[in-house]
């Protein structure tokens, strides 16, 4: 949000994370991105990752999601959490090349694992061809499920590569043919509520480079 | 989410030994446990972390049949040639299920133990016999419409919620489990689910601290596979009624027929009783009738839920006739 920066000095992460008292009094400094803010040592468990290309080494109580810890420990706020039950796809991330739902997964299970998130796709200056397909195509209304979709996307379409199947596959032993029926199937775990559906399979589409 | 301690086990061998003991619990996937934690409903007090413990193979076995390690993930499964070619009916009750995030993660033999979707077992206000036996039943008389037909108890009518499990039953796989003291058995999937009874929180007949390594599966079954499955929305929901089927015809009579159904009772259902009317048939109004009462003849419903039983006649008159017409 750069306008509002210019004006308050605060962005929108900032307002939304200190509430409105933020805006009078400065924002209170964040926390340092590895610490694990209330676990005493004994009851955490070291795990190390890498994510988007950087290596993470965190102590967590294990009850922490993985979605919790980019979130809240790392401070990659870009992956959300809507139901947080597995319901939703808000919070889907890459892990070791395959989708997954963040919330239900425990970050101290990850250990060695390589996970990828929206901010790791693309960069506001070089956005990933994904990314500037759902600009292109307004795939995206209140903007809440799009990273999720985002990711989503971008995996489906390496399973596909791969041949995998769905439930709407005609032939399982033959190529995998991309219909609209077909993305739709393969997109039914995101959600998106302000249904911009067409919209996301339009945009989807076109970053597979598959016909209109 | 009641804190708990964590360990990774190396092994199959070390995750059993490490079960010894109270309110232990293995997690894989995590897809359905760490949701139940979350709402109260699981509470172990040491979790066992089995993902890196090996068991993610695919074999065929000396007589071509497959053994399926206990962490392959349904997406890997539901994509795999073998599977694919010789037991598709496996891989549509796959696909059907669940989504693609979620069939990366879910494993074999998670997907086996998943709990049910009853609201009141879910909901820690409510009484429930499963979370807590002796406490009664709040979806007898409740809000019943998902719940189970065939099977059920006065003390339990909560379904199985699993697509995978019905496809297993239909194949006769076997369940390979190893104890914490390292002894090793097999369960037929027939004999794995229990019905509530009395005791509706004893869902398997697994012993405590007893794990699955492999599932295995005997050698295909000609003939066409299919899964129907009724649900409320196209994709990404339970079952209402489903039905895993492998149905042969030759030259206009059904050779051999196995179903079975999920979404309508406790464990995966299948009625022989009810492939042998079909078998030898034109598969006609008269075959799938005679079918659908066998496997109805007990059947009975709650309220919301009676629609089932008209349902499930008309699953099995779209799976013969889809059969006929191939």
């Amino acid at each position: 949000m750069p306008p509002d920066q210019h004006q308050t000095g605060l962005d929108r992460r900032s307002v939304l994370a200190t509430g409105a008292a933020g805006l009078v009094v400065p924002p209170r400094a964040a926390p340092a991105p590895a610490a694990s803010p209330s676990a005493s040592a004994e009851e955490t468990v070291p795990v190390q990752f890498v994510v988007n290309a950087r290596d993470v080494a965190l102590r967590l109580d294990p009850r922490v999601t993985l979605l919790d810890a980019l979130r809240e420990h790392l401070r990659l706020t870009g992956t959300k959490k809507g139901c947080d039950h597995g319901q939703c796809g808000a919070c889907t991330v890459i892990v070791n090349g395959r989708r997954i739902n963040s919330c239900l997964t425990l970050a101290v299970m990850h250990d060695g694992d390589s996970i990828i998130t929206i901010e790791g796709l693309g960069r506001p200056d070089g956005l990933h061809v994904m990314q500037a397909a759902f600009v292109e195509h307004d795939g995206y209304q209140c903007g809440y499920c799009t990273p999720g979709q985002i990711c989503s996307a971008v995996a489906m379409l390496e399973e596909v590569g791969r041949n995998m199947p769905s439930h709407v596959t005609d032939d399982l032993n033959g190529p995998v043919v991309v219909s609209d029926e077909e993305i739709r199937e393969r997109m039914s775990g995101n959600i998106c509520r302000c249904a911009g559906y067409p919209n996301i399979v339009a945009a989807i589409r076109a970053a597979g480079g598959l016909p209109a | 989410m009641k804190a708990f301690t964590f360990e990774r086990a190396v092994s199959p061998d070390a995750a059993a030994a490490a079960a010894r003991g109270l309110d232990r619990k293995f997690i894989a996937g995590g897809t359905n446990l760490l949701d139940l934690m979350k709402l109260g409903v699981e509470t172990p007090a040491h979790v066992i972390d089995v993902n890196r413990t090996g068991m993610d193979e695919i074999e065929t076995t000396p007589h071509g049949g497959l053994r399926i390690g206990a962490l392959v993930r349904n997406a890997d499964l539901a994509a795999d040639p073998r599977v694919r070619r010789d037991f598709a009916v496996l891989a549509r009750a796959l696909l059907s299920g669940a989504s693609p995030q979620l069939r990366n993660r879910a494993t074999t033999a998670g997907n086996l133990l998943q709990r049910t979707r009853c609201y009141y077992f879910t909901d820690t206000t409510k009484p429930c016999n499963k979370r807590q036996p002796g406490a009664g039943c709040a979806a007898l008389h409740g809000f019943n419409r998902i719940h189970a037909i065939l099977g059920t108890s006065e003390t339990c009518i909560a379904t199985h919620p699993s697509d995978m499990a019905v496809a297993m039953r239909l194949l006769d796989a076997t369940v390979e489990v190893i104890a914490p003291d390292g002894l090793r058995r097999d369960i037929p999937i027939a004999e794995f689910h229990r019905l509530p009874g009395d005791r509706a929180d004893a869902e398997t007949t697994l012993q405590p601290g007893e794990l699955i390594v492999a599932v295995r599966l005997p050698p295909p079954l000609a003939g066409m596979h299919l899964y129907r499955k009724v649900r409320d929305r196209a994709s990404y929901a339970f079952a209402l009624v489903s039905l895993a089927a492998v149905i042969e015809v030759e030259a206009g009579r059904i050779r051999a027929a196995r179903l079975a159904f999920g979404g309508v009772a406790p464990k995966p259902w299948r009625v022989e009783a009810a492939e042998h009317l079909l078998t030898g048939t034109d598969g006609g109004p008269a075959a799938r009738k005679a079918a659908a009462d066998a496997v109805l003849a007990q059947a009975r419903g709650h309220g919301d839920n009676d629609f089932k039983i008209p349902l499930l006649r008309r699953v099995l008159d779209a799976a013969v006739l889809q059969a006929l017409r191939s």
